[in-house]
């Protein structure tokens, strides 16, 4: 489904401030594979999404989703194929706009021209109806702006934007980071819900070492722009978080001295 | 009377800058500075065609002239990455040249043995009232004109715009053409100003190289009046308060200098202060509700 072929992409190049972000990434996923992704900061993780979205281009590389070279695609064609839920609640949604506006907008990549109406009865109907599916009682607030909500809200908002019109790629950036712990847990239950139902192929970035060997069905590591561990079946099953530690430090050839550079 | 007529029919002329200057600065968010430009520009173009005897096409080309002006500078800003308000001021400078040219190089031009939309439209429906027929023609634009962007923002184009002006990465999220978006809503918003003049050309039976300066704080005056009036509550009121922001503008216009309150050159500075007290009012509101919270705060501390 996603093929990513030597990933190269180097900040400020040439420069005393030169930094590999992606160093020669490797990475393959099948359709309905669910990644989860762990790092410390400055590992690449998000510069691995941001490249795949396509809010640079990669120096060196190419990036296959669905066959086709997204490589040196625009951003916003890519976002056809791509739904990406981001740390910052803000960053989804528009504030000014209602919930329903927001979710109609996220809907036109279905459909139609600009010149048909923003929102008519049916798809009101229908958003009404995704929305009710989460039982937060979104669905009584069509006509609310969006910036009147709680994070935990635009989250949730955000999240079914992203897959009212079904991506071919789901990429999650620490989306429930940003929200106290019952509602990261709601989102999070939601998010499961959602690319189960539809076998999306998602990517995962947390800091949360648990929660990222329970989701979904592969857990990778992230450091210094490569991949240096990738858990699937039984390998992944008979992890403990602390051996995840372990093996972090061991393949990096040195000791933490504070797991919390890890533990978040 | 003569003061509350004349006050109507240009309200209803200059509305179209206002609406054009909503577009831009309230729903793309952006202080596009253009419009002294283009509304220049379609003053500048209706009056030539007039002249050339075709006042009707003249109206037509203005409209074409005003988008053709906003999509200079869209592209400008987007395609070429300039700073929005540099870019409109690129544009408003470069216009001035093009206007002179439109003018065949003279600053000003006279209509006053011409035919124009209001004198035929007089001919035609034998009304033998100037103001009527004024009143009339400038009101059915505006209202036709009204009716067209209130549909058109409640449209999926229409929608996309005001998410660019709210959230542009969302925008982009949402796999639509943040730039394509931006460069279509300027076009749109010059196509108002520059029709806005090229009426007013007609209207008044003159152009003057420098009509637009000072109309983009002309056309936030009213919109900010209107805001003042009905608040900030959807597009489609927003418009209309805009429209009676412009009509309110021109009534007061029209009493400071009637009664001398203030000489006509000191206008644009009046209007340039209202703009500027009017645009401060919620920096300057939060401002009082802070210190009322600290005034409290060290009255409790002392208790």
């Amino acid at each position: 489904m996603l093929k990513i072929k030597n990933a190269v992409k180097i900040f400020a190049k040439d420069t005393p401030n030169e930094h590999i972000a992606l160093n020669n990434l490797n990475l393959s996923l099948n359709t309905g594979d669910f990644v989860t992704i762990v790092g410390s900061n400055g590992a690449g993780k998000s510069t691995l999404f941001n490249s795949v979205c396509g809010n640079f281009w990669l120096d060196k590389g190419h990036i296959i989703l669905d066959n086709e070279d997204i490589t040196y695609l625009p951003e916003h064609k890519r976002a056809l194929k791509i739904g990406r839920v981001f740390q910052d609640p803000m960053k989804g949604t528009a504030p000014n706009l209602t919930i329903e506006e927001n979710i109609a907008l996220a809907y036109s990549k279905n459909k139609k021209g600009m010149f048909s109406f923003a929102v008519n009865r049916k798809e009101r109907e229908m958003f009404r109806q995704s929305l009710s599916e989460f039982n937060m009682g979104l669905e009584d607030r069509m006509k609310t702006k969006v910036g009147l909500l709680s994070g935990g809200q635009r989250q949730v908002v955000t999240l079914l934007m992203c897959t009212l019109v079904m991506p071919k790629l789901l990429l999650l950036d620490e989306h429930t980071a940003a929200l106290d712990p019952a509602t990261a847990e709601k989102v999070m239950d939601i998010t499961n819900t959602i690319v189960k139902k539809n076998k999306l192929t998602t990517l995962m970035i947390t800091h949360n070492l648990s929660s990222a060997l329970v989701t979904g069905n592969r857990t990778i590591m992230m450091d210094e722009g490569t991949i240096i561990l990738d858990l699937s079946n039984d390998e992944r099953k008979n992890m403990s978080i602390d051996d995840l530690l372990n093996m972090y430090s061991g393949k990096k050839n040195k000791k933490f001295d504070n797991d919390r550079m890890l533990l978040n | 009377m003569v003061l509350i007529l004349g006050s109507l029919q240009q309200g209803f002329i200059y509305a179209l800058l206002a609406l054009g200057i909503y577009i831009s600065f309230r729903i793309l968010n952006i202080p596009d500075l253009t419009a002294e430009g283009s509304f220049t520009f379609g003053l500048a173009v209706s009056a030539s065609v007039t002249v050339l005897g075709h006042p009707f096409l003249g109206i037509i080309l203005s409209i074409a002239a005003g988008a053709a002006a906003g999509t200079v500078t869209g592209i400008i800003q987007t395609k070429i990455g300039v700073h929005p308000v540099l870019a409109g001021i690129l544009t408003m400078s470069g216009l001035y040249s093009i206007n002179l040219m439109v003018m065949n190089k003279s600053s000003n031009l006279s209509l006053i043995a011409n035919d124009t939309v209001f004198k035929i439209t007089g001919r035609v429906l034998n009304v033998s009232s100037d103001d009527a027929v004024k009143l009339a023609v400038s009101m059915a634009v505006l209202f036709a004109v009204l009716v067209l962007v209130i549909v058109f923002f409640r449209m999926q184009l229409g929608l996309c715009i005001r998410a660019t002006g709210d959230n542009e990465a969302m925008v982009r999220a949402s796999s639509i053409d943040v730039d394509n978006t931006k460069i279509f809503a300027l076009a749109l918003s010059n196509s108002l100003i520059a029709l806005s003049g090229g009426l007013l050309a007609q209207y008044q039976g003159f152009a003057d190289i420098n009509s637009g300066v000072g109309i983009l704080v002309v056309g936030l005056a009213s919109v900010i009046i209107g805001e003042a009036a009905a608040g900030k509550r959807g597009v489609a009121l927003g418009f209309v308060s805009s429209v009676i922001g412009s009509i309110v503008y021109r009534f007061i216009v029209a009493l400071a200098i009637n009664f001398d309150i203030f000489p006509a050159f000191t206008l644009k500075l009046v209007s340039a202060v209202i703009v500027g007290i009017a645009l401060s009012v919620p920096e300057i509101r939060a401002k009082y509700a802070r210190n009322k919270i600290r005034r409290e705060g060290l009255k409790n501390a002392e208790n």
